[in-house]
């Protein structure tokens, strides 16, 4: 196939962000305020630009260019154009956290644009290989992001588990990948949908298909292959976590959808039953012990966990209107997550960082915007109308009862009325506590800006859900 | 000649050794980041056996981009390794235990 410059339109947010990151890296060896205002600004820029051409891109249509390796279609659209504005207040979270700790250095803003142009790879991806790239640009980065904080003793234990169960979970889907790749024949999502037609017992396909789906349990953070979630979101410092806990769960949605729909679309059937155990699990053990926890980071990793459980729920439906409220899903997640971890950091002070569910003991006393900004937060994580969690829920439901799992959604109800327990205990600590100190929320304006804005945010999109969903 | 299913075979050891390698092994760490590689090596004789017999150049191009993450995965990990090695003064798994996922 001869090559046209035309062919790197579909690809422009991914050079615009590739040219911004590089620019990043080398003004900020220029810079020398300790504020890097400069990098900072342009970072913004760079996501704000590549966001908005995603948007311009947007028709529609599908565009599949570099020999079929890589893909633009509605889906990559929606998934990226989110990823690329949820960036935003996440930086504008991290600085201001990362700036309280002293560690707000260059090295955060290039790590973090490189992964999220790894997460765009995939979510762009059209085949086995530029989605194993994109998957550990993304990876990668995570890992060296995870050791931030290069003297706490914590943080390297928590990445070096990242790293090895990470690597482990890369080695599987590779491993998954041979097998397809020997029943197949091919490496790029089209042809292997093709060849797998009619050969839905094949033992060598069914054998690879277990192992990418234990690959991809992993990246999402699924029980049972969860055990990295709490560390990594514990022991690495809070505005990591607030990366690793929002924006990667965007990507792992595009890199499952792309694998088990657009791969594997046939042997649904198969895949369905492994997701169903996967989701059951999740919920179960995400929220029961989650309330548990007296550390919130842990608290947030086992809710992250049950919410894996639920966006599993609307891929394993099978049908468009699962996989619509899957996305819906994980991008209200997303931004719940980061405005959770943004509350968070708002709150850390001088060198020590807020990890204790006591330590939000009276916050509507201290600063009662950030206890609003935490209640909308709470009430939307726990599914409480009119926050956009309740709809997100309400979606996946509707789609797996339309498929005939009522069962499966009574599960869900179930466990999710258990989690509300632990939301609403924060709700409580936040509003009918006495502080246990006095000492004063010290929050730049930016982040509380931000801040008020992702928790109004939550309710704006509950009151009107279609506005999102009928992006999608 | 050798058949498929003999590479096959001789990989899926090689995995399940490693993987046996990762699980078992509560002494070393930079035996656990050896364990990774071979995973990945493991892979790559998959792919070119696949490739070989499937008449297929796709499989091995793949496995120059495994050969290549794998380089940078490493580095990666020894990184860390250092890292952990300054703050703790022990590379032992076993002491691995200040965070219980």
């Amino acid at each position: 196939m001869a090559f046209d410059t035309t062919q790197l339109i579909p690809l422009l947010p991914e050079i615009i962000l590739l040219v911004g990151v590089s620019l990043v890296l080398v003004i900020d060896l220029m810079v020398t305020d300790k504020e890097r205002t400069w990098p900072f600004m342009l970072t913004l820029f760079t996501l704000l630009a590549a966001g908005c051409t995603t948007v311009m891109l947007a028709d529609g249509t599908t565009q599949v260019v570099f020999d079929g390796t890589y893909i633009r279609d509605p889906m990559s659209d929606i998934l990226k154009a989110s990823l690329l504005f949820l960036a935003v207040p996440v930086f504008i979270y991290a600085r201001e956290g990362l700036m309280k700790s002293g560690q707000w250095r260059g090295e955060f803003m290039t790590l973090t644009l490189f992964a999220i142009l790894g997460m765009m790879v995939m979510i762009s991806s059209n085949g086995f290989i530029s989605l194993y790239l994109g998957l550990e640009l993304l990876s990668l980065c995570l890992y060296a992001l995870v050791a931030f904080n290069r003297d706490s003793s914590k943080s390297a234990e928590a990445a070096m588990k990242y790293f090895i169960l990470g690597a482990l979970a890369s080695g599987l889907l590779l491993y998954g990948i041979s097998m397809l790749y020997g029943a197949t024949g091919k490496l790029d999502f089209p042809s292997i949908a093709q060849a797998v037609v009619g050969k839905e017992s094949d033992i060598v396909l069914v054998f690879g298909l277990v192992f990418v789906v234990i690959g991809l349990a992993f990246k999402f953070g699924a029980v049972p292959f969860h055990m990295w979630v709490p560390d990594v979101y514990d022991g690495a410092t809070t505005p990591v976590t607030l990366l690793v806990g929002s924006l990667p769960k965007i990507a792992a949605l595009g890199l499952a959808m792309r694998i088990l729909v657009d791969g594997l679309g046939e042997l649904q059937e198969s895949w369905q039953m492994m997701l169903i155990i996967l989701a059951l699990l999740s919920m179960a053990l995400g929220n029961l012990v989650a309330i548990a926890q007296e550390n919130i980071k842990r608290m947030l990793a086992y809710s992250t966990i049950s919410h894996v459980g639920f966006i599993f729920l609307g891929i394993l439906a099978g049908s468009d209107e699962g996989y619509r409220a899957a996305i819906f899903y994980v991008i209200a997640y997303a931004a719940m997550a980061a405005g959770a971890f943004g509350v968070l950091i708002a709150l850390d002070r001088k060198g020590l960082e807020v990890d204790q569910l006591h330590q939000l003991k009276g916050l509507n006393e201290k600063h009662p915007w950030l206890a609003g900004t935490m209640l909308l937060l709470m009430f939307s994580m726990a599914g409480v109308p009119p926050t956009v969690g309740f709809f997100a829920k309400l979606f996946v439901l509707e789609a797996i009862v339309s498929v005939g799992l009522t069962w499966l959604a009574l599960v869900a109800v179930f466990f999710s009325i258990i989690g509300a327990f632990y939301y609403i205990r924060v709700v409580k600590h936040v509003y009918f506590d006495k502080p246990t100190d006095d000492v004063e929320v010290e929050v730049g304006g930016a982040a509380q800006v931000m801040l008020a804005i992702n928790g109004l945010a939550m309710l704006a999109l509950g009151l009107f859900p279609a506005i999102l969903m009928n992006l999608i | 000649m050798i058949a498929l299913s003999d590479y096959l075979i001789v990989s899926a050891i090689l995995f399940s050794l490693s993987v046996a390698g990762i699980f078992i092994n509560r002494k070393n760490l930079i035996l656990l980041l050896m364990c990774i590689e071979l995973m990945l090596l493991a892979v790559n004789i998959n792919f070119v056996a696949f490739s070989y017999f499937l008449d297929d150049m796709a499989g091995q191009v793949f496995v120059f981009f495994i050969l290549t993450v794998a380089a940078a995965e490493a580095a990666i990990g020894l990184a860390i390794l250092v890292v952990l090695f300054r703050n703790r003064h022990t590379i032992n798994v076993q002491d691995l235990d200040t965070l219980k996922g």
